[in-house]
C-alpha cells in the first residue's frame, strides 16, 4: 500500500480527461475498440514448464518446478500448488523489491483462486505414496514489464507453463519396495501434468464517471479507472472465479454482460493457449528427433519388409496374446518402423513406461496399436538386410530394435541370427523394462 | 453430505434463503472516534475507526482526498483449532485490500484532504462469512465515527450447495468445496461494488446466487439502518433534546 501512493506515476489532468472523453465516443489511446483484446503472444522456453507471455507491452514470465513434499495431513492424496508471483522493480517505478507488495499479493491470490478452487489441475495425480509423498508443484510468476492488467497476462503464463511442464516419472522399489525413484528425464519420458480446463481470466476496467467498461485496460488506463473487476472463465463457459475488490459500484446487469463478453473472449484464449502449446509439443518432439542419425536406416528396413513379410506368415501360429505383451514392452527406437507402416489393427496403447523419445508427446505412436506383422518384419528385416549394411554404418547408428521381453525372443523367427546382428544390442536374459533402456543411454553419451 | 434436507432445512435448522441472526451494537471501543460489534450467527466482528485524523507519514499524504488504511486480524481463539497466525499473511493481506478498497468507495474522501482514516477490524469468533461481517462492522464503525458516506455498504454472501442456492453460508457449508460467492453493495445506490467468486459455477446460476446474495445485502441494510437510527435516537435522549 506505501508504495502505490509514494511512487505511483501520476497522470495529469489533461491525460486522465483525454482518455475519459475519448472513451465516450468509444475511442480508446492504443487505438483499439473497448472490447477488443490487445495482442497476445505466448513464447516457451526451452526447458518444459517454462513461458514467456506478452500482452501488449505487459510482459510475464512463468516457471513451474515441482518437487517430492510430505502431503498436509488432512489432503493425504493430493498434491500441493502454489504460486509466487515476483514484481520485479524494473518492471513499474511503483514496486519496490523486498517484501510482496498488496497488489503482488492480490495478482497471486486471483490466479490461484482460478486454478485451485475450480480443480483445473488434477492433485490427485500428483500423489505417490498416500500420506507421504506428493508432488509439490510451484508457479513463479515474474513480471517483467508493466503495461496494465498483470493479472490476465500471468494467469496465461501460468497456464502456458503449466501446459508444457513435465514432472518427471517416479515409481516405487527399494528393497522394501517403500522407496520412491525418480526417473531421469533420458531414462524414461516425464509425464505431463493432468489439467481438466483452463481457467482464464479477463479483466475489465470501469472508467470515467459514466462508467464506461473497457477489457484488458493498459496501464494509462489502469490509472484512470474507478473499478476493476476480473472475470475467471473456461471455455465451456463456466465461472471458476470473480474479483471485483471494491471500487467504482456498478449495476448488475453491467456485470453480467462482462460476463458474457468474457466467455467469449476466454474461448479466444483457450485456442491461443492451445495452438502454442500444440506447435510447442511439436517442436520439442523435432528437437529430440534430430538426436537420431538420419533416415538411413528406416529406408533400408522398408525396403526389407517385403521380402521379410513371407517369413513372417510363418511365425503366425505364435499366440497372440502373447505377442500383444511383447508389443507393449517394446522400447522407443521401435517407433520410427512402426510409423512407417499403416495398416495397423487398432489396439489401444497400454503402454506408458517407454522412454518414447521420438515424437512429439502430443503424437502416440501406438494409438492406431502396432502392427505384429510389421513389427516382425522390421525385426526379420534387418536380420535379413541389416548385416551388412550396419557394419559400414556402424557408428552413428543407434540400437533401433531393443527387444527386452523373453517372450518375444523365444519366439522369434531366427533367434539366433537376430542376437548375431543386435551386437550386444539386444539381449536374451530376464531383463526389466528399465534394462532395456540403459544399454542405449550409455551409447548414446559415447556418441 | 447433505447441505439441504429433503424437508429443505440446512444443517443449522435455516431455510435456503434465510440469514443468520443478526446483532450489532456501536460505541463498544471507548477511545476509537467510531466503533462496532457485528455478528452474524456464530461469527462476531469487531471494528474501530480513528479518524479522519493527520496523517501519519507523511509521504504517504494525498493533497486532494482522504487516505484510507485498514487492518483486518483473525484471533487466535476465533476458529475451531487454536493456531498462531502469521501476522501479514497473504489470505489477511488481501482481505485488508478488499474491505479497504470497499470502504474507500462510500467515504467521500475528498471531503478530507490530506487527513488519514484508520479502519481497524478483527475477528473474535470465526463461522463462515468473515469478509462479509468485516465489512458490515466497518461501515457501522465509520458511520459511528461521523466520517461523510454516499451510503452504507453491506456485503453478504451466497453458495450453491446440493444445487440450491444458499444464503449467508456457516463455516461448515463454506468449507464443503462449493462455489462462494460474497457481494457487498451499495444499497441506495443499487450498485454492487465488492463481487468475489471462488469454485464453478454455470453463468445463469451464478446470476441467480449472485441476486440472492443482493437480496442478502438489501436485509442487512435494513438492520443496519434500524440499529443506526435506534443508536442516534438513544444519543438524542442522551444529550436530553
Amino acid at each position: 500500500m506505501e508504495q502505490r501512493l509514494a511512487n505511483a506515476w501520476r497522470m495529469t489532468v489533461n491525460e486522465k480527461k483525454f482518455i475519459e472523453t475519448a472513451l465516450l465516443s468509444d475511442l480508446r489511446i492504443d487505438g483499439r475498440r473497448p472490447f477488443d483484446y490487445r495482442n497476445l503472444t505466448i513464447r516457451f522456453g526451452r526447458e518444459d514448464g517454462s513461458s514467456e507471455v506478452q500482452l501488449g507491452q505487459t510482459h510475464v514470465m512463468g516457471f513451474v518446478t515441482s518437487q517430492l513434499v510430505q502431503p498436509y495431513r488432512d489432503r493425504p492424496n493430493e498434491g500441493t500448488l502454489a504460486i509466487y508471483t515476483e514484481l520485479s522493480p524494473m518492471a513499474d517505478p511503483s514496486f519496490e523489491a523486498g517484501r510482496p507488495a498488496e497488489s503482488a499479493v492480490e495478482l497471486g491470490r486471483i490466479i490461484d483462486r482460478g486454478l485451485r478452487e475450480s480443480r483445473a489441475v488434477d492433485t490427485e495425480s500428483l500423489c505417490v505414496v498416500a500420506g507421504k509423498w506428493v508432488w509439490s508443484l510451484r508457479i513463479d510468476l515474474h513480471i517483467l514489464d508493466n503495461g496494465g492488467n498483470l493479472v490476465d497476462a500471468a494467469n496465461i503464463a501460468a497456464l502456458a507453463s503449466l501446459l508444457t511442464f513435465r514432472r518427471p516419472e517416479c515409481t516405487l522399489g527399494g528393497e522394501d519396495g517403500q522407496e520412491v525413484i525418480i526417473h531421469a528425464p533420458e531414462a524414461r519420458e516425464a509425464l505431463p501434468l493432468t489439467v481438466h480446463h483452463l481457467p482464464i481470466a479477463i479483466t475489465f476496467a470501469f472508467i470515467g464517471d459514466e462508467n464506461t467498461v473497457v477489457i484488458d485496460p493498459s496501464h494509462f488506463e489502469e490509472a484512470v479507472m474507478g473499478g476493476r473487476m476480473t472475470a475467471t472463465l473456461n471455455a465451456n463457459g463456466d465461472i471458476c472465479a470473480v474479483q471485483k475488490a471494491g471500487g467504482e459500484g456498478v449495476i448488475q446487469s453491467v456485470i453480467m454482460q462482462c460476463l458474457r463478453i468474457a466467455s467469449v473472449k476466454a474461448v479466444d484464449i483457450t485456442r491461443k493457449i492451445e495452438d502454442a502449446v500444440k506447435s510447442n509439443n511439436t517442436e520439442r518432439a523435432l528437437r529430440k528427433i534430430k538426436r537420431h542419425p538420419p533416415s538411413a536406416v528406416v529406408d533400408v528396413i522398408k525396403a526389407g519388409q517385403k521380402g521379410a513379410d513371407n517369413l513372417l506368415e510363418e511365425n503366425m501360429e505364435k499366440p497372440k496374446q502373447e505377442i500383444e505383451d511383447t508389443i507393449v514392452s517394446q522400447s522407443d527406437d521401435m517407433d520410427i518402423e512402426t510409423r512407417s507402416s499403416n495398416q495397423n489393427e487398432s489396439k489401444p496403447r497400454i503402454d506408458k513406461n517407454t522412454s518414447f523419445i521420438g515424437g512429439p508427446s502430443s503424437w502416440d505412436p501406438y494409438s492406431k496399436g502396432v502392427n505384429v506383422d510389421e513389427l516382425k518384419a522390421s525385426l526379420a528385416s534387418r536380420v535379413a538386410a541389416l548385416p551388412s549394411e550396419k557394419m559400414d554404418t556402424a557408428p552413428p547408428v543407434e540400437p533401433r530394435v531393443t527387444v527386452t521381453d523373453p517372450p518375444l525372443t523365444s519366439t522369434n523367427a531366427a533367434p539366433s541370427s537376430e542376437e548375431n546382428t543386435g551386437a550386444g544390442q539386444q539381449t536374451n536374459k530376464e531383463k526389466t523394462l528399465k534394462d532395456a533402456v540403459k544399454p542405449k543411454h550409455k551409447r548414446k553419451k559415447k556418441t | 453430505m447433505e447441505y439441504v434436507s429433503p424437508e429443505g432445512l440446512r444443517l443449522d435448522g435455516r431455510r435456503p434463503m434465510e440469514t443468520r441472526q443478526l446483532r450489532a451494537e456501536i460505541g463498544v471501543v471507548s477511545r476509537a472516534d467510531g466503533s462496532a460489534v457485528f455478528e452474524m450467527g456464530n461469527t462476531k466482528v469487531i471494528a474501530a475507526v480513528y479518524g479522519p485524523r493527520e496523517v501519519q507519514n507523511r509521504s504517504q499524504q494525498i493533497n486532494d482526498k482522504a487516505l484510507v488504511l485498514c487492518e483486518y486480524s483473525i484471533a487466535n481463539f476465533s476458529t475451531g483449532d487454536r493456531m498462531r497466525k502469521p501476522k501479514g499473511d497473504r489470505l489477511s493481506m488481501e482481505i485488508s485490500l478488499v474491505i479497504r478498497q470497499t470502504m474507500e468507495e462510500c467515504i467521500l474522501t475528498h471531503l478530507m484532504p490530506r487527513s488519514q482514516i484508520d479502519i481497524f477490524v478483527q475477528v473474535l469468533q470465526a463461522d463462515g462469512g468473515t469478509r462479509s461481517a468485516c465489512i458490515n462492522a466497518a461501515t457501522l464503525a465509520l458511520a459511528d465515527a461521523g466520517i461523510p458516506m454516499c451510503d452504507l455498504v453491506t456485503s453478504c454472501s451466497a453458495g450453491y450447495l446440493n444445487s440450491t442456492p444458499l444464503l449467508d453460508l456457516n463455516y461448515v457449508e463454506d468449507s464443503a468445496g462449493g462455489p462462494d460467492v460474497i457481494v457487498g453493495i451499495l444499497p441506495n445506490l443499487d450498485k454492487v461494488t465488492l463481487l468475489q467468486m471462488d469454485a464453478e459455477l454455470q453463468m445463469d446460476t451464478f446470476e441467480n446466487v449472485m441476486q440472492l446474495a443482493i437480496e442478502g445485502c438489501k436485509a442487512v441494510a435494513n438492520y443496519l439502518r434500524e440499529i443506526l437510527l435506534e443508536h442516534t435516537k438513544k444519543l438524542e435522549s442522551c444529550r436530553g433534546v
